[in-house]
């Protein structure tokens, strides 16, 4: 487990004025609104909540506390993704604690409606059985998986036999 | 100490248990990724990288859950890398180096087929093992997809491909059960419910697998029944020396670094 402290006292604007807005107030929606900024820095056009990693939040009267499911139980990203929560967190003005949990398993099907479709407009297939998958680019279903592995641990590489583009596909996990 | 759920009595079956899984998962990781820039083809270089990679990712959440039980001032990077060679509890499949390319997907072959009977072996008693089990279970399913792919190549190709693939099965063999021997404790750890089953069971389970997929390719195996423990001080081979050479060499660089 890792905590994440930030810097809680009082904004400070660009000319060293005392900014006196008030802080909205934080409810669990907020934060998870906020989290739409931070992205898997291997899946960038994704936010985590749409990437369906964000279990959890809860929101204490002087505390933040967000649980995340990692995609891969070896994923490199972790520390990376952590600090960008911290960040993304930070102007809500609580201190922020993260942690990642195997209680319950990410799988592919927490992915979000939008999050398939952004995967799709990158030139992403979306998780699928590889008889299922599609080719991001023409929708043809005459492709062939190439290798089970791709350049990160959840992606397969694909061909498209019909508009010859490679591509990737997300692992159904 | 104990960790919640977990029996004082039970805890050092436990521990030994974990050690022996997660050692496993290190040993091949670091071995498999070996043929990061050297694998026979461009996409096979990626393949062993992300399962090299998975592996030591299963290595280092398994010594994590250890060094929780344990309590004892160690971390998961100590727990991976401040040992003597003598010390690690790897099977003796993994005493074998990475070899060439077919004693690699041999050894891949006997060890994924194996540890997919073990993983099947893990009941529910101890949540917090039970949980990163069923993780672990969805990405080795990737793993068996790779290796019994090239089980299924190398065979089919005849030739030296075939008599390579075979020899280094046969090779193997005899250390191959080693991966699913009974653990130390394991009455324990059937009657505390973490492990479902006992070894035996997984190991019939595992040689009628190993029939199912290397049958039809007309290859048969001997894997008698290892009824040893994994072996406490066994002298490492020279294999695993060299091995513990490089994956210590950077720890041992620069004692208590952080990078």
């Amino acid at each position: 487990m890792v905590v994440g402290r930030i810097h809680f006292g009082a904004s400070f604007g660009s000319g060293g004025h005392l900014v006196t807005a008030a802080p909205p107030a934080i409810d669990e929606a907020a934060v998870r609104e906020a989290l739409r900024a931070v992205h898997d820095p291997e899946i960038p056009t994704v936010s985590i909540v749409d990437l369906g990693i964000v279990e959890c939040v809860s929101v204490a009267p002087d505390a933040i506390h967000v649980e995340l499911l990692p995609t891969f139980v070896g994923c490199p990203a972790l520390d990376i993704i952590r600090d960008s929560v911290i960040e993304a967190l930070a102007p809500l003005g609580q201190p922020v604690t993260v942690d990642f949990t195997w209680r319950v398993p990410w799988t592919s099907d927490r992915i979000s409606e939008v999050g398939r479709a952004r995967l799709a407009a990158s030139g992403f297939a979306p998780p699928a059985e590889p008889e299922d998958v599609r080719c991001p680019y023409c929708q043809s279903d005459h492709v062939a998986m190439d290798s089970a592995f791709g350049p990160t641990a959840c992606r397969s590489l694909f061909y498209c036999r019909d508009c010859r583009q490679p591509f990737e596909a997300f692992k159904p996990i | 100490m104990t960790a919640k759920g977990i029996t004082p009595e039970t805890v050092p079956a436990l521990a030994e248990f974990l050690l022996s899984m997660a050692d496993d998962e290190f040993v091949i990781g670091f071995s498999d990724s070996e043929w990061t820039g050297i694998a026979p083809i461009l996409e096979e270089d990626v393949a062993m990288s992300s399962i090299a990679q998975d592996e030591l990712g299963h290595a280092r959440a398994l010594y994590e859950l250890l060094a929780d039980l344990l309590a004892d001032g160690r971390d998961a990077d100590a727990l991976a890398y401040d040992r003597e060679p003598d010390a690690y509890r790897h099977a003796r499949l993994l005493e074998h180096g990475r070899g060439d390319w077919a004693t690699t997907m041999a050894r891949r072959f006997l060890y994924d087929t194996a540890d997919a009977a073990r993983l099947a072996s893990i009941g529910e008693g101890w949540p917090p093992l039970a949980d990163l089990v069923a993780k672990i279970r969805r990405e080795e399913r990737y793993h068996l997809m790779h290796v019994t792919a090239w089980a299924n190549r190398l065979a089919a190709a005849g030739g030296e491909a075939r008599s390579r693939f075979v020899s280094a099965l046969e090779a193997l063999a005899v250390d191959a059960p080693s991966v699913i021997s009974a653990p130390e404790g394991e009455a324990e750890l059937v009657a505390a419910g973490i492990l479902s089953r006992p070894m035996a069971d997984a190991a019939t389970e595992w040689r009628q697998e190993v029939v199912r997929i290397l049958g039809p390719l007309d290859i048969s195996l001997t894997l008698d029944a290892d009824p040893a423990p994994r072996d406490i001080g066994r002298v490492p081979s020279a294999d695993f020396q060299w091995l513990w050479g490089e994956f210590t060499s950077v720890r041992r660089s620069e004692v208590g670094a952080t990078w």
